[in-house]
């Protein structure tokens, strides 16, 4: 068909042209943007690398391994408490009890407020204690004076016994708390690190805008998954070195094999980030769902004490579950030293996680 | 690709939304390699469906597309190098600044243009260290048109590039577009604004309701309209009817606007008299007279009955 002549007249003005763009240019522009991004943003600095190591402070510091505690004692005051406190004085442990010499009522109003673990009453009968059984410190206060009391009156023991203090790095609540920190960090960055940054790009329409364009979809992907791996490596590097130095934790198992498990895990809740996010069409329904899937991890895999107090019958449902599984990895590589070949199993069931979210989200992305 | 072949050309085009939702009815196309060719018509009318099933971002029901000889989805790793794209409405990461958001674009195309280059263009060289969050929305606008420039495309999507700019924004960007041209770039943009239809544009498909109602040069759609003048005018106090005015000397067609009165005639200055002396001998007052050349608006009102921006 005949077109009209168009009025504008073309000129030889040709626009420069730079350099041709090889395969990865596209890849590593990407990666670059993704990168300049984060780090432009307050918010994801704080959450990934300064929110854990203030947890890990403030949890460290709280759980600390205290010295023995001193068990607060009270004896009703009669003519038969100096006896107690002699016997108490004679004692090889009476550093451990701190006993006061108390009217009957004073002493047991202070034992309903928590002040006193025991109130003992001695008397021409023997002695009586009261202690609550639903008061952990109680029911030790009493066995404890009560020991304390019978060893100093001449009781002998019938059986030797020895004991060691166990409180070596590697057994602390700290120990087992910063591998199961970073597996939580690892899960987070992973889901909101991809999740919301996918549902984000989609709301903006710059998702659509990029598949308009020559850009690999797979380079778009594959650059979100290297951005992972990059914070990745920071985020254990700075949470394993705040426990080395601040709590002289000590890492049993191979740098490497840490960074291996961390990668795996890093890569496994990218994918469940995407699965999460390949329809979403907007920040708060994502979000929602972001929480939903990783609520049941929080609770149950064992982040802050260990997922064993939960019942035995659902024990194979917390293993199976991705966090339960790079924390099991984490831990007894860290702690125990433990090689990457004996945690197959915890390292297949995120490879199972991650893979085959992956290929679903694949099938359901939504470009725009 | 051939002398005379369209650089962008679809046949009996349609697509419908979950089976029910008809946006596009039917639209044929064939836009000639340089040529700036604007889809014109109110909101809603199928215009970014259209444009983006030729983008090849959306599926057509039916119908055939073909750019720069080539098809959806078989070509499309070729065809994305040589087409820049700006979407009705695309937010871009605001972190980045400007020089780097054009990088990132660039980066994308085998054969990009000199960023440097491009930003001058666009006259953003003095935003390039800028974060695109501080740029005021004509340049974010100028923006989106340069990263689909940074490709050095041969063909140019822009849908609805100035809606929402202000008037020195918008000529901005008509200068950008022919500056393309110039370049023997084809443009294929959307627009509701029927000015910038009529300025900017060689040809010129007007859309309502997902078909195509009337299309040509903004000339010949003028000049289709029986009358190319407008009067229009009111009467105090309503006197008159519409059938009293189509008898006046020269008018072709007479339309009510709330209380205005536009007649579309061939000779203004023979109605123009006529109708003083009307309304004289009736006794009636004129509370307002204007006359103009018809516009394109007149012609989408004369062919739908109604405007293209009822807002």
């Amino acid at each position: 068909m005949a077109f009209p002549e168009t009025q504008i007249e073309p000129t030889n003005a040709e626009i420069p042209v730079r350099a041709v763009n090889g395969r990865w240019a596209g890849y590593r522009a990407l990666l670059g943007a993704r990168m300049k991004e984060l780090w432009r943003e307050p918010e994801v600095i704080f959450w990934v690398f300064v929110f854990p190591i203030l947890l890990a402070l403030g949890l460290g510091i709280a759980f600390r391994n205290k010295p023995a505690e001193v068990t607060p004692i009270a004896v009703v005051n009669n003519s038969h408490a100096q006896v107690v406190m002699d016997l108490l004085q004679r004692a090889e442990a009476k550093n451990t009890i701190h006993a006061d010499v108390l009217d009957e009522k004073t002493a047991s109003d202070r034992f309903r407020l928590g002040q006193y673990s025991l109130v003992v009453t001695a008397d021409n009968n023997g002695l009586h204690y009261r202690y609550d059984p639903a008061r952990p410190e109680s029911v030790l206060a009493h066995s404890q004076v009560n020991d304390v009391l019978q060893k100093a009156a001449g009781r002998t023991d019938s059986l030797a016994t020895h004991a060691t203090q166990s409180s070596e790095p590697g057994a602390r609540y700290i120990d087992f708390l910063i591998p199961g920190l970073l597996g939580m960090n690892l899960m987070n960055s992973g889901m909101w690190g991809i999740g919301f940054a996918v549902v984000d790009m989609r709301q903006r329409k710059l998702l659509k805008r990029f598949v308009a364009s020559p850009m690999r979809r797979t380079d778009f992907l594959f650059a979100l998954g290297s951005s992972r791996l990059v914070l990745m490596i920071i985020e254990v590097v700075l949470l394993l070195g705040f426990g080395v130095f601040a709590f002289r934790m000590k890492v049993e198992g191979s740098v490497l094999a840490i960074l291996l498990v961390a990668s795996l895990g890093a890569i496994c809740f990218g994918g469940v980030g995407l699965l999460t996010a390949s329809r979403a069409q907007k920040i708060e329904s994502v979000s929602g769902l972001i929480n939903l899937v990783m609520m049941p991890m929080w609770i149950f895999s064992g982040v802050f004490f260990s997922y064993e107090r939960f019942p035995q019958i659902i024990q194979p449902l917390i293993k199976a579950l991705p966090l339960t599984a790079l924390n099991d990895a984490l831990r007894a590589i860290i702690l125990e030293g433990s090689s990457l070949g004996s945690q197959w199993i915890p390292l297949a069931v995120m490879a199972l996680w991650g893979g085959l979210s992956f290929l679903i989200a694949l099938k359901w992305f939504r470009w725009s | 690709m051939h002398g005379m072949d369209a650089a962008i050309r679809c046949r009996n085009l349609k697509k419908t939304y979950d089976g029910k939702v008809e946006a596009v009815r039917g639209i044929d196309l064939a836009i000639a390699p340089g040529e700036c060719f604007g889809l014109l018509g109110p909101n809603g009318a199928g215009k970014t469906t259209t444009i983006e099933i030729l983008e090849g971002l959306l599926q057509p029901t039916s119908g055939e597309v073909e750019v720069l000889g080539m098809t959806w989805p078989g070509h499309e790793r070729e065809l994305r190098e040589w087409l820049g794209i700006s979407l009705q409405e695309t937010r871009l990461s605001e972190k980045l600044t400007v020089g780097e958001t054009l990088e990132l674009f660039a980066s994308f195309y085998r054969h990009p243009a000199s960023t440097t280059h491009v930003l001058e263009e666009m006259s953003l060289t003095e935003k390039a260290d800028a974060r695109v969050g501080t740029l005021s929305g004509g340049q974010k606008q100028r923006l989106a048109v340069a990263t689909a420039l940074v490709g050095n495309p041969k063909i140019l999507f822009l849908d609805e590039p100035t809606t929402g700019l202000d008037p020195q924004s918008r000529r901005q960007l008509w200068e950008i577009v022919r500056q393309f041209q110039q370049r023997r770039g084809t443009v294929l943009l959307t627009t509701h604004y029927m000015d910038e239809a009529e300025r900017l544009c060689d040809r010129l498909a007007i859309i309502d309701q997902g078909k195509i109602i009337a299309s040509g040069t903004p000339e010949e759609l003028i000049a289709g309209l029986r009358g190319h003048h407008v009067v229009e005018f009111a009467i105090r106090g309503n006197g008159g009817n519409q059938g009293l005015w189509a008898s006046l000397p020269g008018v072709q067609s007479v339309r009510n606007e709330d209380g205005y009165y536009c007649l579309q005639v061939d000779e203004p200055h023979l109605t123009i008299p006529a109708l003083i002396s009307l309304v004289d001998n009736e006794g009636w007052r004129l509370a307002h007279l204007n006359t103009r050349q018809a516009s394109l608006e007149d012609v989408f009102v004369h062919l739908t009955g109604r405007h293209l921006r009822e807002d």
